[in-house]
C-alpha cells in the first residue's frame, strides 16, 4: 500500500507539472500569437507559421519578429517555432505538428536544401501554402522563396564599396568562409565579374583566402595576408565571422587608415570597428525586413492573391509592392539591395542584432 | 537456506514493483492523452496521431538493444553517430551507382560493424569504461561520416524508398507495424529466453556471472552489435523520411534513446527493468512532445518538461529495494512538486 501511495503522489505531481506546463505553453503561445487563444481552433483568423533553423539565434529572432509584425498587421495569427538543434529531424517534427494544427501557411528557413522535401510536399498536399526564406529549400518543396538580396548585387556592391574606400587604386584581398560555402563562392564570382569593369583597372584582387568562419583561423589568415602583401589596401570579408576577425587584427596592429575592411557583418559585432573607422561601412540584409516581407508573402499566398508564379505582384505593408521573379531553381521574391551600415546609423542598429 | 529465502522475497518484491511501474507508464500515457486533447483541439485526430507516431518511432528501434546494454550495467553513447555513419555510407554508395537494396544492406553491415567494434574494445580492454569507449567511437564515427560527405548532403533516392518512412499499410504506418514486430521479438528475447536471463544475471553481478559459466564477453559483443544494427535500421528510416542525408543527422539521438530507457524504469545500476517499460516510455515521451508541440510551446520548455519527467522517474525507480527510505524520499518528492 505504501508503494501505491508513492505512485499516487508522483503521478499527481507529474500531472500537476504537465498541466502547469501546458498552461504556461498556452500562455506563451498567445503572447506570441495575436492575443487570441492559440489552441482555439478556427476562429476565422488565418494562422501563419514560421520555422527557423534553431532556437537562440539572434538573426532568427529578428527574422521571426519581422514575420510576426507583418502577419499581425494583416490580421492573422503568427506561430513562431524552431527546433532546439539546427537539424532537419527537428524541423520535420515541428512541421508535422503544424500540419496537424491545419495552419494556413508555413514559412521555412531550411536546415537542408533537399532534406525537407518529403514533409513540405506533404504539407502542400494538405492545402498549406509553403514558402522559404533566408536559407532556401529546393523548388519542389516550396511555392516561392523570399530572398534577401540577389547574389549579383551582393557581390558587385562590395567591390563598389571597396573601390570608393581606396580611391579605385591598390591591392585588395578577400577573406571568405569555407572554400565550399556556396553563397560566398557565388558572391566572390560576382565580385570578380565586377572587377573586370574598366573603372577598376588600377585595382588588383591578389588573393581569396578562407577563414572557415572560425574566429582564430580568420585571424591567422588575415595576419598571413598582411605579411604576404605589405601594400594591401583593403580586405573584403563577405562573412560575419571573417569581417569581425579582420577588423580586430587591423585594429590591434594599429593599421587604421592603411588597410580598410568591408563586407557583410553583424552590426552588434562591427559597431566598434565602424566607429574606429577600420571599416568605414559594411553591409548586411535587415533580418526584420526579410521576415516582414516573408510574412506578407505568406499572407498573400494564403489569400490567393498570388500563387508563387512569375509575374505575381502583391503589397508588402510598409515595404511597398513586390513582384515574384524567376531564378534558376523556382521563383523568388527579392527584398532588395543589402542594407548599408555606417557611422551614422550603426548606433541604432548595434543593439538590434 | 536463509539467504535463499531473502533473495526470493527480494526478487518477488521488485517484480511486483515493476508490474506497477509499467502500469504507471500506462497511466501516464492516459494522462498525456487526456491533457493533449484538452489543450489542443487538433490532438484527437487519427491522421495527426499516426503521423506523429511515425516521427518519433525511427529512433525507438535503438531502445531495444539499449535496454539490454543498460541492464548489463553498460552504456552506448555512440549510437547517434552510428546512425549518421551508416546513413552516409548508404547514400554515398547509392549515389556511386550501387543498387538501393545493396546500399541498404551495406548500411546494416556498417551499423553492425560499428556496434561490434564498440563491443570488441570493451571486451579486449576490460578496464575501460563503456562511457569512454563509446564516447571515443561517437567522435570517431561522426568524424568518418564527415570525411565521406564533407559538409554536403546526399540524396536522390528511388521513390519506393520514401515508403519506408512515410508509407501506410492500410490505415497503419509501415514503421509502426515493423516496430511492433520488433517490440514483440525484443520482449520475448529479454523476458522469456536464456539469453535474456543471462543479460539480467550479468547486470546483477558480472563477476558471479563469469564464474558461473556465462560467456560475459560474448554476450557483450552480441548486445553491442545489436545496438549498431538497430542504429542502422534507424538510419534507414530516418534517411527515408528526410529523402537525403548529411553527416550531422541523428545528433543527440543517443540521449533521446537513453532518456526513453531510463523513463522505462531500467535502473542505471544494472540488473533491473523490463523491455515493456522502455517501449511504453517511447510512446510517453513521443506523445508528450507531440501534444506540447501542438500548442507551440518553445523548444526549451519542452526540454525542461522532459528533464523533470526523467528526474521524477529515475528517483522513483531507484526507490525500489530500499524500502526503509521510501517514506523519506516520498516526502521529498512532495516538497519538490509543491
Amino acid at each position: 500500500m505504501k508503494k501505491f501511495g508513492i505512485l499516487g503522489i508522483v503521478l499527481t505531481a507529474i500531472l500537476a507539472l504537465l498541466v502547469a506546463c501546458g498552461d504556461q505553453g498556452a500562455a506563451g503561445g498567445s503572447e506570441e500569437g495575436s492575443g487570441g487563444d492559440t489552441g482555439g481552433g478556427d476562429d476565422g483568423d488565418k494562422r501563419h507559421a514560421i520555422v527557423f533553423k534553431s532556437t537562440g539565434n539572434p538573426f532568427g529572432e529578428k527574422l521571426m519578429e519581422g514575420f510576426e509584425d507583418a502577419v499581425q498587421e494583416a490580421g492573422g495569427e503568427a506561430i513562431l517555432r524552431a527546433p532546439e538543434q539546427p537539424t532537419v529531424e527537428g524541423q520535420i517534427q515541428i512541421i508535422e505538428e503544424l500540419i496537424s494544427q491545419q495552419i494556413d501557411s508555413l514559412t521555412i528557413v531550411g536546415n537542408d536544401y533537399d532534406g525537407l522535401e518529403p514533409v513540405l510536399t506533404k504539407a502542400m498536399d494538405r492545402g498549406i501554402e509553403v514558402l522559404s526564406t533566408d536559407s532556401a529549400v529546393n523548388e519542389n518543396s516550396r511555392m516561392v522563396h523570399v530572398n534577401q538580396a540577389d547574389p549579383e548585387a551582393i557581390g558587385r556592391i562590395q567591390i563598389e564599396a571597396v573601390a570608393e574606400m581606396i580611391d579605385y587604386e591598390g591591392e585588395i584581398a578577400v577573406l571568405s568562409a569555407t572554400s565550399q560555402a556556396s553563397n560566398q563562392n557565388l558572391w566572390i564570382e560576382w565580385m570578380k565579374k565586377e572587377l573586370e569593369n574598366a573603372d577598376y583597372e588600377n585595382m588588383e584582387l591578389v588573393e581569396v583566402t578562407y577563414g572557415d568562419d572560425l574566429r582564430d583561423k580568420s585571424v591567422s589568415e588575415t595576419e598571413a595576408l598582411l605579411q604576404s602583401y605589405p601594400d594591401l589596401k583593403a580586405i573584403i570579408a563577405p562573412t560575419t565571422v571573417g569581417i569581425a576577425a579582420a577588423s580586430k587584427v587591423i585594429t590591434d596592429k594599429g593599421l587604421q587608415g592603411e588597410v580598410v575592411v568591408t563586407g557583410l557583418g553583424l552590426p552588434s559585432e562591427m559597431a566598434e570597428y565602424i566607429q574606429n573607422e577600420v571599416s568605414p561601412w559594411m553591409y548586411l540584409w535587415n533580418p526584420i525586413e526579410l521576415g516582414y516581407l516573408a510574412g506578407y508573402t505568406a499572407v498573400a499566398l494564403s489569400d490567393g492573391e498570388i500563387t508563387g508564379d512569375v509575374g505575381d505582384t502583391f503589397e508588402a505593408g510598409d515595404l511597398g509592392s513586390y513582384e515574384v521573379t524567376e531564378t534558376e531553381d523556382g521563383t523568388e521574391v527579392l527584398l532588395g539591395d543589402p542594407f548599408r551600415f555606417d557611422i551614422d546609423n550603426i548606433d541604432e542598429w548595434k543593439d538590434v542584432y | 537456506m536463509n539467504t535463499r529465502i531473502i533473495s526470493n522475497t527480494k526478487v518477488f518484491s521488485w517484480k511486483h514493483f515493476f508490474l506497477q511501474w509499467e502500469w504507471m507508464l500506462v497511466g501516464l500515457l492516459v494522462i498525456i492523452f487526456m491533457m493533449n486533447s484538452s489543450i489542443s483541439p487538433y490532438f484527437l485526430n487519427y491522421t495527426g496521431i499516426s503521423d506523429a507516431t511515425m516521427t518519433f518511432l525511427d529512433k525507438a528501434f535503438i531502445v531495444f538493444p539499449m535496454v539490454m546494454i543498460m541492464i548489463m550495467r553498460e552504456i552506448d553513447i555512440s549510437v547517434g553517430s552510428t546512425v549518421a555513419l551508416s546513413s552516409v555510407v548508404m547514400a554515398s554508395l547509392y549515389n556511386a551507382g550501387v543498387p538501393m537494396i545493396a546500399a541498404m544492406g551495406a548500411c546494416l553491415l556498417v551499423g553492425a560493424l560499428c556496434g561490434f567494434f564498440n563491443g570488441y574494445l570493451l571486451v579486449k580492454y576490460r578496464t575501460l569504461s563503456a562511457v569512454i569507449v563509446t564516447l571515443s567511437t561517437m567522435i570517431l564515427y561522426r568524424g568518418i561520416a564527415y570525411m565521406i560527405l564533407e559538409d554536403q548532403s546526399a540524396g536522390g533516392f528511388p521513390t519506393w524508398f520514401s515508403f519506408l518512412g512515410w508509407g501506410y499499410v492500410g490505415p497503419v504506418p509501415f514503421i509502426l507495424i515493423l516496430f511492433i514486430i520488433f517490440a514483440i521479438g525484443a520482449v520475448l528475447l529479454l523476458q522469456k529466453t536464456t539469453f535474456g536471463r543471462r543479460v539480467y544475471a550479468i547486470g546483477s553481478n558480472p563477476v558471479a556471472s563469469r564464474y558461473s559459466g556465462i560467456k560475459v564477453d560474448r554476450m557483450k559483443l552480441i548486445v553491442f552489435t545489436l545496438a549498431g544494427l538497430m542504429a542502422a535500421i534507424t538510419a534507414i528510416f530516418l534517411t527515408s523520411r528526410m529523402g537525403s542525408t548529411r553527416p550531422n543527422v541523428a545528433n543527440m539521438y543517443e540521449l533521446d534513446v537513453i532518456a526513453m530507457v531510463a523513463l522505462g524504469g531500467i535502473s542505471t545500476a544494472g540488473g533491473k527493468g523490463k523491455m515493456l517499460g522502455a517501449i511504453l516510455a517511447v510512446f510517453v515521451i513521443g506523445y508528450l512532445q507531440y501534444g506540447l508541440g501542438l500548442i507551440n510551446i518553445p523548444a526549451q520548455v519542452l526540454l525542461i518538461v522532459i528533464g523533470v519527467l526523467l528526474i521524477a522517474s529515475v528517483t522513483v525507480t531507484n526507490l525500489r529495494g530500499k524500502g526503509k527510505f521510501q517514506k523519506k524520499k516520498s516526502r521529498k518528492s512532495v516538497q519538490k512538486a509543491s
